[in-house]
């Protein structure tokens, strides 16, 4: 059974709601991307979907991890480093918040390029750039761009899962399954993010099947990973923490949330119609309420 | 106490055989230190602080072991007593961690948080095994036992081992402080107690602790992990990102499968029949959507 001394870091709301918004930005581009490297151009609507719902997540995400901060004002030691004698960049690829600054920084900037680039595709924005943006990523760079971008992006999903782990907190630092279950949980709310905004963007709803099918595919992704997450607890003896009263309650969310992907894996597998179509709010944001309780389970149980 | 030399490493050796509980060194290192404190509480046996953190630095812990009917001498275990304190780790799961660079080692092998460096953002606090570390809410960063590197530099010993009246505490040079810590714990096993050890004084512990213990029980009974508990945050690096990056290929096929399926589905207004969610048409093909593909080129 492993044995822990320590003091939990009171990493409480700001971080549960930047892993959340994190793993949403990521999973949006990443699918985004896929659709956008396909090139059908009855996809191209989504993966402009896509595109526009990771971009305001990152607008909040550096306010979260700032305001978490003992000294916001402070916020930029993270990448620099003022240490008499050792001034300089900090980059410490062995310390996982370090990377992710950086791996912050980049993804914020490719990003803002893909939603300038699809504002102007879709004829929103004009200004003597944007023609010739959409021109440059209309040929293979765009192409790189992109694949770029989708790889910073599942970083910024899955790295959060890793920054726990790294650590010597119960629970937390006894798995190593949580970088991928944040991820696959990512991945599985972005699809249901982007179902959810076809309402408001009729033609996107072309790619409905798609994001049904993809959903239903990250569900049994994650759904493995948290079996994966308990053996690792079991085998360290921690599982009691998470998974006691009142976490269970939030681990009931989290199954609810996986629930319509799998059931639409048994009744309709991989075939693109589905039932969310038949029920496009409740489903989506059902998935939602699932990514951010297994994240507040994750979070919390430990620290408070 | 000799000359105090920049260069050579320095640290405490804390015996808990001869700790008596009188919690000088805690007042002694807030009164160096000035740190406030909190308010007394009133905990197991004559413990008032609690634990360490940003406000103590030092503080005694009681374990209460009295059996219920006197079975022999006790050997010394029955009340344990131990005065915690930063054990300035050779391998610092805080300063691995730490994002800012504002955890170094000293110039005598201390590891010392800057407090005009460090930002608060806590990631030491979750990586610290031993819990030492807190966060100052006055000022926001985080705080530790400093080994008084102000003291060191002014060729004085930490306030802690200067206060300690049954030199419980003894302050010096690591390798010094180790071979008379041998000494104690053979004298201790030659008179029969034979549940005394030194923790930490070799390198098995985090690569050695500069502020070592003599324990009369198992680590764990002073609330310290036991060598195959001692990792390192570190541990998780490959094994976490391995995982994700499992993961973010199978999520990448997933999405490909999806997208291939999608290739086979039914005319979209066939995908949406039985009404669009919010009750249009199904709308790939709405006027508004052909101009985007137009605009689109
Ligand atoms: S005991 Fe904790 S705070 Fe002290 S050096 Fe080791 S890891 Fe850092």
């Amino acid at each position: 059974m492993a044995e822990h001394f320590v003091a939990p870091p009171d990493w409480l709301w700001y971080i549960l709601f930047y892993f959340f918004l994190a793993g949403l930005s990521g999973g949006s581009y990443t699918i985004a991307t896929l659709l956008r490297l396909r090139g059908a151009p009855e996809d191209a609507p989504l993966s402009r979907l896509g595109y526009y719902a990771a971009w305001p997540p990152l607008l909040i995400c550096p306010i979260l991890l700032i305001l978490d901060l003992g000294t916001p004002l402070r916020f930029w030691h993270m990448i620099w480093n003022l240490t008499p004698g050792d001034a300089g960049l900090n980059f410490k690829y062995w310390s996982p918040m370090s990377l992710g600054v950086w791996a912050l920084i980049v993804y914020s900037g490719i990003a803002t390029v893909s939603f300038a680039e699809t504002l102007a595709r879709d004829g929103k924005l004009r200004m003597g750039l944007t023609d010739w943006l959409v021109r440059v990523m209309d040929g293979l760079l765009g192409k790189v761009f992109a694949v770029v971008g989708m790889v910073f992006a599942l970083f910024i999903a899955g790295y959060t899962g890793v920054l726990l782990a790294v650590s010597n907190q119960p629970v937390w630092s006894d798995t190593w399954a949580l970088g991928g279950l944040f991820l696959a949980s990512g991945l599985s709310g972005s699809a249901a993010l982007l179902m959810f905004l076809t309402r408001y963007r009729p033609e996107a709803r072309a790619s409905f099947g798609m994001l049904a099918v993809s959903e239903r595919l990250y569900a049994l992704l994650e759904g493995a990973l948290i079996v994966v997450f308990v053996l690792t607890l079991l085998w360290a003896g921690t599982q009691g923490l998470v998974f006691g009263f009142p976490w269970l309650l939030l681990w009931i969310v989290v199954l609810a949330g996986l629930l319509p992907g799998l059931r639409g894996l048994v009744v309709h597998r991989l075939s693109p119609t589905g039932e969310a179509v038949v029920a496009p709010v409740a489903v989506p944001l059902l998935v939602l309420a699932g990514v951010l309780a297994l994240r507040g389970a994750i979070i919390f149980s430990i620290q408070v | 106490m000799p000359e105090i030399t920049p260069g050579k490493a320095y640290g405490f050796f804390t015996d808990t055989s001869v700790c008596i509980g009188c919690k000088a060194c805690e007042v002694a290192c807030k009164t160096w230190n000035l740190l406030e404190g909190h308010e007394p509480s009133f905990l197991d046996g004559f413990d008032n602080t609690g634990g360490l953190d940003a406000e103590n630095w030092r503080h005694v812990q009681f374990h209460d072991n009295v059996p219920d009917q006197t079975l022999g001498s006790g050997q010394g275990s029955v009340w344990l007593m131990m005065s915690d304190v930063c054990k300035h780790c050779q391998q610092a799961s805080c300063m691995e961690v730490c994002p800012t660079g504002a955890i170094i080692r000293t110039e005598f092998d201390s590891v010392f948080i800057q407090p005009d460096v460090c930002n608060g953002c806590r990631d030491c606090i979750a990586a610290c095994p031993y819990d030492v570390i807190g966060a100052n809410e006055t000022t926001g960063v985080v705080q530790k036992c400093t080994l008084c590197y102000d003291r060191l530099q002014g060729d004085m010993m930490p306030a802690c081992a200067q206060a300690c009246p049954t030199e419980s505490i003894q302050f010096g040079e690591v390798d010094v402080l180790r071979e008379s810590a041998q000494k104690r714990v053979d004298a201790l096993h030659a008179a029969g107690v034979s549940k005394a050890r030194l923790y930490g004084a070799d390198d098995s512990i985090y690569g050695g602790l500069n502020a070592f213990f003599l324990l009369m029980d198992e680590p764990s009974a002073y609330r310290l992990p036991n060598e195959r508990n001692a990792v390192l945050p570190s541990r998780n690096n490959i094994p976490g990102y391995l995982g994700a990056l499992v993961t973010g290929v199978l999520g990448v096929l997933g999405g490909l499968i999806a997208i291939r399926r999608r290739g086979q589905s039914p005319e979209p207004a066939e995908a949406t029949a039985g009404g669009a969610p919010d009750g249009t048409a199904g709308a790939a093909d709405t006027p508004d959507a052909e101009a985007r593909e137009k605009a689109d080129g």
